[in-house]
């Protein structure tokens, strides 16, 4: 079981809130990311999830069960730190066993648990290494491992992968992808990385200044954005904004539309431009186009030849052109 | 740049230094074993000439020998104990957010820049005396009577003067060492269910081996040649209680005006840091590999 409740949680440090009253329901065994740009409250409130910080009103409830005055160790979470946090003078074994150390299991079962997380974390070569001679991607394993032993209700991360290099970071992200099906409980993942929050989360929460600005899935997320911070928060490349005649002519103060959703022609269309920096992918080509209505980025195919200075047409997919009023809500 | 070329105009250039430390250092070495085996006694200027191993042996079959040996090693300990014990506690202390953190902090410092001799005579004087001290006082104001620390406890005595101007050493170091302990790691003992009690023994306390160390070895290097305390306190007395090696040196060559046997004790004294500095590292020296 891993149900947990904020209801009305707010934060603040002397006169600074961080967090103003903010509810939030995540479900038994699902993965729920929470993003937002550095500084949005997304770590703090992990913490205070985890009991790392106390909360300055408000409710949270785990399994049903008033947690708000728990110790972290009582409320049966398990955290992987950004920093990792082994401890350097144990081995990877004991490191592992810690939790269950402190929890006064017998040794035998410790053994038997640790060389079963070990096992699941492909670890079992290195148990009896410290952490100082471990790659990066190791001590992000044993940092899990150290986590799973417990069997904890909900599983915390805080921006686990962002000490990694690109191509580990993928690979890691699927192990832990991989990890949630299979242990099937619950994980509250923080990062500010929205291609994680897209690829992994069953649910993503997307924060900004401490409030929750959306709260749904992926393609959610992606298809129907409440406001013009989570259009252009989620998506790679970010969303077009486009105001003034061209968004009035929609009864919108500002549109949006996706570079995947623009159609390119040599000899016409909605919006006339100047191809400026041309981003070839392989797969696709990203044009960076000069307009009337500001700089568009469109995605389009990898075999299209367009060159710096090139003069091309836009045309809008209407089917996929979002629109906001002036406070920016979608309409 | 560590070309053949420069390699060789570093050791040039190094030179002057090393030579002129290695002479600091053989010099006043070969004189006081030279010194040693000749009969150099100040009141008989007449008896000269080579003296055999008699410095030696009148040294150690000295009855003061004896009692200044486990004086030496008992006032090393003790003061090693306090000052580690009373460091740790003090550097978790100050370790805490608390107003006016910085100032006490450096007033904690301030008994390591008090000279031993001043901090002797003012222990001696204002807290230690039976009848005026400060200890006196207090017990005194609950009825009982002054103690006489230096005549009924005069090497536990001692080792309290040593031991508090060594604290503010043990705990600045200690405080750095504790300073640099990563925030997440205690966090993420606390999320694993570890109380207060089993933080401290299982990630702080690891945490400081090395500073431990580094505060044992310097430490015991000082502690083995306490001398001003004693000289200005209680002279080595009553009897032999509180006299350790080096001061037991300081009679020989000194009062009663041998320096051949004074130079012997000053070897004696060479050789027991010697044996203790290998016992040290062969029981800490470990902590310091990286």
């Amino acid at each position: 079981m891993g149900q947990i409740e904020l209801s009305q949680v707010t934060k603040g440090f002397g006169d600074v809130t961080v967090i103003p009253p903010l509810d939030l329901r995540i479900e038994d065994g699902e993965f729920v990311v929470f993003v937002g740009p550095s500084g949005c409250g997304k770590s703090t409130l992990l913490r205070l999830i985890a009991g790392l910080e106390d909360t300055t009103s408000g409710r949270i409830t785990i399994d049903g069960r008033d947690a708000t005055d728990l110790s972290p160790a009582q409320r049966g979470l398990a955290m992987v730190f950004q920093s990792y946090a082994l401890y350097p003078h144990m081995s990877v074994r004991k490191n592992i066993a810690f939790p269950l150390k402190m929890a006064g299991v017998p040794e035998e079962e410790r053994a038997r648990r640790v060389e079963a997380a070990a096992k699941v974390l492909n670890l079992t070569s290195y148990l009896d290494r410290r952490p100082g001679q471990l790659s990066g991607g190791q001590r992000q394993r044993v940092a899990i491992g150290r986590a799973i032993v417990r069997e904890p209700k909900a599983f915390l991360f805080d921006e686990p992968l962002s000490n990694l290099d690109a191509a580990l970071r993928m690979g890691m992200r699927l192990e832990i992808t991989e990890l949630h099906q299979r242990l099937k409980t619950t994980m509250i993942y923080v990062t500010h990385d929205q291609v994680e929050a897209m690829t992994m989360a069953d649910k993503i929460v997307v924060l900004n200044a401490g409030r929750i600005e959306q709260v749904g899935s992926p393609l959610e997320l992606y298809r129907r954005p409440r406001n013009l911070f989570v259009a252009g928060f989620i998506g790679s490349p970010k969303m077009n904004f486009v105001t003034g005649p061209e968004a009035a002519r929609r009864d919108a103060a500002t549109i949006g539309v996706r570079p995947e959703h623009i159609g390119i022609s040599r000899d016409g269309g909605d919006w006339k431009g100047t191809v400026g920096v041309a981003e070839h992918l392989g797969s696709d080509t990203f044009l960076h186009v000069t307009t009337e209505h500001g700089m568009i980025t469109v995605r389009a195919g990898g075999e299209v030849d367009a060159a710096h200075g090139d003069t091309i047409w836009l045309t809008p997919d209407p089917a996929h052109v979002h629109r906001f009023d002036a406070g920016g809500a979608r309409l | 740049m560590a070309t053949q070329h420069s390699r060789a105009a570093a050791r040039l250039m190094i030179s002057p230094a090393v030579a002129l430390l290695l002479i600091w250092m053989i010099v006043p070495l070969t004189m006081t074993i030279w010194f040693s085996f000749q009969q150099y006694n100040l009141l008989y200027p007449d008896r000269t000439g080579f003296a055999g191993w008699s410095n030696y042996v009148y040294f150690v079959t000295d009855f003061r020998f004896a009692p200044a040996i486990r004086n030496t090693l008992v006032l090393v300990l003790g003061v090693l104990a306090i000052t580690m014990i009373g460091g740790i506690l003090l550097a978790l202390l100050l370790d805490q957010p608390f107003w006016g953190q910085g100032i006490v902090r450096l007033l904690v410092l301030a008994p390591f820049f008090v000279m031993p001799t001043v901090s002797a005579l003012v222990w001696k004087n204002m807290f230690m005396n039976p009848v005026n001290g400060f200890f006196a006082h207090i017990a005194k104001a609950f009825g009982g009577q002054g103690f006489d620390f230096l005549g009924q406890a005069p090497l536990f005595s001692i080792i309290i003067m040593v031991a508090w101007q060594w604290l503010p050493f043990a705990t600045l170091i200690l405080l750095t060492a504790l300073q640099s302990l990563d925030r997440e790691q205690m966090e993420a003992a606390e999320m694993d269910g570890a109380g207060p009690l089993s933080r401290f023994v299982y990630i702080t306390l690891p945490h400081l081996t090395r500073a431990i160390t580094v505060v044992i070895l310097i430490q015991t290097i000082f502690l083995l040649s306490v001398y001003a305390e004693i000289l200005v306190t209680t002279n080595g007395g009553p009897g032999t209680a509180s006299m350790n090696l080096p001061f037991l040196v300081y009679l020989a060559s000194i009062v009663d005006n041998d320096v051949g046997m004074g130079a012997a004790g000053g070897v004696i004294a060479i050789i027991l840091a010697n044996i203790v500095a290998f016992f040290l590292m062969r029981a800490i020296g470990k902590n310091l590999d990286a």
